[in-house]
Parts: C-alpha cells; sequence; structure tokens
C-alpha cells in the first residue's frame, strides 16, 4: 500500500497527458494519488463512526481559513484605546460589527473550536469501540493521543486572544497550576507568561503560538497520524484485519477504493455536519453560554476576580479531575497532584494500546464486563464534564473524587479485567451490519 | 500565586451581590419591533450615552433601525458630528471613577454579558429588572440604590420617568414614594423599548444572521439530497 510502487504516468500524447506525464516524472502525483485515495482499500463496513476522523480534518481547515482572515483585522494589544476599552477585545468587536462578512468568520471560528473538539471527542470513543489503538496501529494512535495534547494547547492559547474576563482569569488560573512544579514552578510560570501577571507579554506571546507553532505541529502530527494510518490500512467495526484476506491481486476481499467509494459516503456525513454546525453558528452561535462564555463580553480586568471562573466545556472533565484532588501527599500540596492527575488522565490515552489485553479488538466480540465498564467511564466522563462547569460544592467534590477514580481505574485496572471478559468467536471476513 | 487556586476553589462564598437567585422579570420585548428599537435609541442616547459609551458601534449602524442619515444626525447624535463615528462617551473616565467609584461600563455589549450559562438570553431579563429596581437610599452617596445590584455606583438615571420608589423593609417591595412623568405602565413599555435597543446593539445583524441561516440550511439540504444519492449510486453493487 506504500506509495512509491505504482507505475509512472504514460502520457496519451494529449497536452494534459504530457503535463501530466513530466510532472509524474518529477513528483510522486500518481502514486500519492494512488497510494492513499484511489487504490488505499479502507474496509467496505465502516459505519457512522468513522465520519469523525474527515470531519476533524475539515474542521481543522476550517480553522485554519477562518484564522488567516481573524488574523488580518485581530490586534493582540491589551493596551487600552481612546475609550478605555482594551484593543484587543475592542478589535473582535470590530471585527463583529464593522469587517463585512467578520461577524460570520469570527463565528465559525469560535463555533469551530467547540466542534474540533466535538468531532475529537467522537473520534477518539471509536477507537475505544473497536479498539482501532491495538497492534499494529498504535503509532497512529500515538500521534492521535499528540494531536489531542497539541489541540488542548492550540484552543487553551486561542481562548486569551478575545481578551475577555474568562480569557483573562481562565488563563491566570492555569498559567498558575505550573507554579504548584516543585523547585522550578514559580518560575516556570513567569516564563510562560512572560510577566508577573497575565499582561500584554502573555497575550502577545499566545497570540505566536496560537497562529505558528501550535498549528504547524498540528499539521505535522496530522500528516503522521494519515500516513501511519495508511501504511498499516484502517481497522473496522468487526477488529478484522483485511490485509489477512487477498484475492489473486494482492487487493482485500474486503476493501474498497477509499475513492470514490469514501469520498462520496464523506461528501454525505460532511454535509449533514454542516448542516448541525451552520444550526448553532446561525440561531445559537454562543452555544447556549458553553461555547462563548457570557462573562467573556467584559473586557479583561485584572482588579476584578469574576465569582466563579470554569473553563471550556471541552476541559471540564480534566479540570474536575484537577478539583478532585484535595489531600496533600509527600509533603506536596494538593494543587500539585491535582495538576499532576489532570495531565495524567490526558496522558494515559497513550498507553492504551499496552493496557488493553484482550483477545480481541471490537466491542462487538467483547463481553459484558468491557461493555458495563465502557458505559460507566462514558457516564463519568460526562458527570466529571458538567461538575466542571459549575462551582465547587461538597457533593460535587464527592462525586467528582469517585468518577475520577473510576475514571483511572478504567485505564489501570485494564491489563486485567480485558482479558477476564467472555469473548464471543470473530469472523474471518467483515460484515455488513 | 497560590492565592488564585484558593481564591477558586472558594468562589462560591464570593457570590456576586448582584447574581444568582434574584428573581428577575422577562423582558417582554423583541429585537423585531423596529419601532420599539427607535425608541430605545432614543433613550439611550439621551439617558445612558452622557455616562455609558457604546464604543464599539458607529452612528451609521443607527441607520440599520430604518432611519435616514440626517435623522440620526437630528436626533440622536450629540456629542459627534460624523456619522461614521464611534457612539463614545465625553465624559472622561478617570473622572467618572472618582464621581461614582468605578467607571461606568461600555454597554455595546452588555445585554450579551448579562446573560448566563444555559440562558443566554437572561441578559436581557436582567437589564429590565435592573433599571426598574432603583429606590431612595440615603446611606448611599448618590442617595440611590438597586434590589437586584446592592450598592451599585450608578444613581437612577430614569428617575424623572419613572419617579422615585422606596423600599419597604417589611415586605421587601418596592413602592412609588413620588410619582415621574410616566404611568407604571407606560415607564415599564419605555424600558423594555430601551432594554431592546440594547439587545439589538450587541450584535446590529443577528437578524439578518437568523435569516440567513435557513437559506444556508435549505442549501444544505438540497445538497445533501443529491449527495445522498450519489453514494447510493456508487454504493449499490457494494455488500
Amino acid at each position: 500500500m506504500a506509495a512509491g510502487n505504482f507505475e509512472k504516468y504514460k502520457s496519451d500524447g494529449s497536452l494534459a497527458g504530457n503535463a501530466l506525464e513530466w510532472l509524474d516524472a518529477r513528483f510522486p502525483a500518481t502514486s500519492m494519488w494512488k497510494g492513499h485515495l484511489s487504490e488505499y482499500y479502507a474496509p467496505k463496513n465502516f459505519n457512522f463512526w468513522y465520519f469523525f476522523g474527515s470531519l476533524a480534518l475539515l474542521v481543522l481547515v476550517i480553522q485554519i481559513v477562518t484564522g488567516i482572515f481573524l488574523v488580518m483585522h485581530y490586534k493582540p494589544d491589551a493596551a487600552v484605546n481612546a475609550n478605555g476599552v482594551p484593543v484587543a477585545f475592542a478589535s473582535v468587536e470590530y471585527i463583529m460589527r464593522d469587517v463585512p462578512g467578520g461577524w460570520l468568520i469570527r463565528y465559525m471560528h469560535s463555533t469551530g473550536a467547540s466542534a474540533f473538539f466535538i468531532v475529537v471527542y467522537l473520534h477518539m470513543f471509536r477507537g475505544l469501540l473497536y479498539g482501532s489503538y491495538r497492534k499494529p496501529r498504535e503509532l497512529t494512535w500515538l500521534f492521535g493521543v499528540g494531536i489531542f495534547l497539541c489541540l488542548m494547547g492550540e484552543a487553551f492559547f486561542g481562548y486569551l486572544l478575545p481578551w475577555g474576563q474568562m480569557s483573562f482569569w481562565g488563563a491566570q488560573v492555569i498559567v498558575n497550576l505550573f507554579s504548584a512544579i516543585p523547585i522550578i514552578g514559580p518560575d516556570l510560570s513567569i516564563l510562560i507568561r512572560g510577566d508577573f501577571v497575565v499582561g500584554d507579554a502573555t497575550l502577545n506571546r499566545f497570540f505566536s503560538f496560537h497562529v505558528i507553532a501550535f498549528p504547524l505541529v498540528l499539521i505535522g502530527l496530522v500528516a503522521a497520524h494519515v500516513l501511519a494510518l495508511h501504511e498499516t490500512g484502517s481497522n473496522n467495526p468487526d477488529g478484522v484485519e483485511i490485509k489477512a484476506n487477498k484475492d489473486e491481486n494482492g487487493i482485500p476481499r474486503d476493501g474498497i477504493p477509499f475513492h470514490p467509494y469514501y469520498t462520496v459516503k464523506d461528501i454525505v456525513g460532511v454535509i449533514v455536519f454542516l448542516m448541525v454546525f451552520s444550526a448553532v453558528m446561525f440561531w445559537a452561535p454562543e452555544g447556549g453560554g458553553y461555547f462563548l462564555e457570557t462573562p467573556n463580553f467584559y473586557p479583561a480586568d485584572p482588579l476584578k476576580t469574576p465569582p466563579h471562573i470554569a473553563p471550556v466545556w471541552y476541559f471540564t472533565p480534566f479540570y474536575s479531575i484537577l478539583r478532585a484532588v484535595t489531600y496533600p501527599l509527600f509533603g506536596l500540596d494538593a494543587k500539585f497532584w491535582g495538576v499532576v492527575a489532570m495531565g495524567a488522565s490526558v496522558v494515559i490515552f497513550a498507553f492504551l494500546p499496552w493496557l488493553d489485553r484482550s483477545p480481541v479488538k471490537s466491542i462487538r466480540y467483547r463481553g459484558p464486563i468491557y461493555k458495563t465498564l465502557l458505559t460507566i467511564f462514558v457516564i463519568c466522563f460526562f458527570i466529571l464534564g458538567y461538575l466542571g462547569t459549575l462551582s465547587p460544592s461538597p457533593m460535587g467534590e464527592l462525586v467528582s473524587q469517585i468518577c475520577s477514580v473510576f475514571y483511572f481505574a478504567f485505564f489501570l485496572g485494564m491489563p486485567w479485567w480485558s482479558r477476564m471478559d467472555k469473548f464471543s468467536p470473530v469472523p474471518d471476513r467483515v460484515t455488513m451490519k | 500565586m497560590k492565592k488564585y487556586l484558593i481564591a477558586l476553589l472558594f468562589a462560591p462564598l464570593m457570590a456576586f451581590a448582584s447574581g444568582g437567585n434574584v428573581h428577575l422579570d422577562k423582558w417582554p420585548g423583541s429585537v423585531g419591533d423596529k419601532a420599539a428599537l427607535q425608541n430605545g435609541a432614543k433613550l439611550f442616547v439621551n439617558y445612558c450615552l452622557n455616562c455609558h459609551g457604546a464604543s464599539y458601534m458607529r452612528y451609521k449602524n443607527l441607520m440599520d433601525l430604518g432611519l435616514t442619515e440626517t435623522q440620526v444626525k437630528d436626533n440622536l447624535m450629540f456629542t459627534s458630528d460624523k456619522i461614521g463615528g464611534l457612539m463614545a462617551v465625553a465624559a472622561r473616565s478617570d473622572e467618572q471613577k472618582l464621581w461614582f467609584g468605578a467607571t461606568p461600563p461600555d454597554l455595546t455589549i452588555v445585554a450579551r454579558a448579562r446573560g448566563e450559562a444555559g440562558n443566554a438570553g437572561a441578559g436581557a431579563d436582567w437589564l429590565y429588572t435592573y433599571l426598574r429596581s432603583f429606590y431612595r437610599d440615603a446611606n448611599r452617596p448618590t442617595g440611590w440604590n438597586n434590589v437586584i445590584f446592592e450598592n451599585v455606583g450608578m444613581p437612577h438615571a430614569l428617575y424623572g420617568l419613572q419617579g422615585q420608589q422606596v423600599l419597604n423593609h417589611e415586605t421587601h417591595k418596592l413602592e412609588l414614594a413620588v410619582p415621574g412623568a410616566m404611568a407604571p405602565a407606560e415607564f415599564d413599555k419605555a424600558v423594555s423599548d430601551l432594554v431592546g435597543f440594547m439587545v439589538w446593539m450587541g450584535e446590529p445583524q443577528q437578524e439578518f444572521r437568523r435569516t440567513l441561516g435557513f437559506f444556508v440550511l435549505a442549501f444544505l439540504a438540497i445538497l445533501f439530497v443529491v449527495a445522498y444519492a450519489l453514494k447510493k449510486e456508487y454504493w449499490k453493487d457494494i455488500h
């Protein structure tokens, strides 16, 4: 399947044919087209859950294109203008009002941020359902975890840019988390901010990270993710290796060319996605106060702490885990261990390929243990996410502690419970359900 | 640095004086009512714009309310003679801070800022209730206090219209002690119009945005039918 094993294009004598032959002799055009699209064989039994990879790519493109236009008008400047409003904050409202079509571009970008996480969470859940992270796709999964980490950084840096109250105080809280690291912590947090408080230096470096550094890394990781996937071939809802059963031409019997079959299918997925996306963007761009938090319509005020600082919804499950840790340990305070737990709760996904010891990949052939535990895991994730949007309370703390313990137990106990399940026989060929 | 996290953990103890569980009256207006918006604009420039800015708005945007350039210039522009100018405030913010204890906030997007998670429309309800909840309080430097925003720095700018309310400390209800230029129902309508203007000003193109959404969704629906048929055609031999 690797690119490069395809015959070079031979011209039919026409002008276009000659041009393509010239190109193909100097650039792997045919081999890339065939290797990744027209002769890349994907299992024919992809279901609903397999739309989210291509949708994630679509949202990435939306974010980059809208971002390019936003940068033309946005000004990363924390200084106050003649009307007493920070320039950065005023420039966002300038985009919303004075730039033709600016409101649409801005809403596409803000809705796109939330859409990105929805799509990526569903994409990751698909991996959990069908064991997509298992051998031989461990590296594809690791690149994916890298993309997720990068995306979280990208979202965090981007959220400071409107320079609203929640931008400012959210950044203040998160950067201060780094000061919990022993010895280097306080200096590290100053290094990140570029100042002793979140200020103009912070805004400018976050802008740089958001529009240059992280997008570059993100695009690189996405390319690596797709290349690694195309090397091994895609998994499928049955968790059957289609390459194990090839016809006389060496083509998997259960495989179909990605183009045109999955391109036409993904177009349908793209349109349905755009309908949902547009419905939010045109009729509820604030996402009920969760996509655009209402306190962020006040400009950043370093002297006025909001009564309740809540991260945007996509960070709240991990934020809840941070808040759930309330006990000091080994002479280090609870805040440090909270940061460790929050970091671990994200990074632990990277270990899934080696934690899962079940003999089958897909949930279809796993038993009640996996189905039950995965269901509870998802419920815990939602509860943690919900609690993270609320102010802390004793009840919420207890519930988030229980959910956090289960969250980690799900992963750390996996080497044992994933082996104990009752499995049903896996078919030789994929099934069309 | 540790104090920020501590502040975060104990955030509920520092609940906003104005936030949370106060009862808000539902704003009865809508942003589709052009006549109400025009009246709201008139009230806004006459009563609010003296102290508060609306500095993300330009005067020419008021023409979207169905007014001509001359009408805007003659009736709504007191501090600027440029129709493309921002609706900034003449008073200086450092002086205002001395007078009121705090700089009056910019009001362009206050209706959006006052919304709540899960109820973005709550901003209008808050403004509608707030502007009708001032009462006489001799203990305050301005002589005014507010039921839903305790010890607010702002005096009652509309008292000439509403009259003067007092707080009955036994029933915790507001009573009209000195009538103003408007009857209570008339005043409620005026405040509703003013709030409507502030909701509109928060996002002047919001009606266009909602309308455009229908066209986009209709286009995507047609595209869906075509794309789905294409997919069916290609996939008919895959079993």
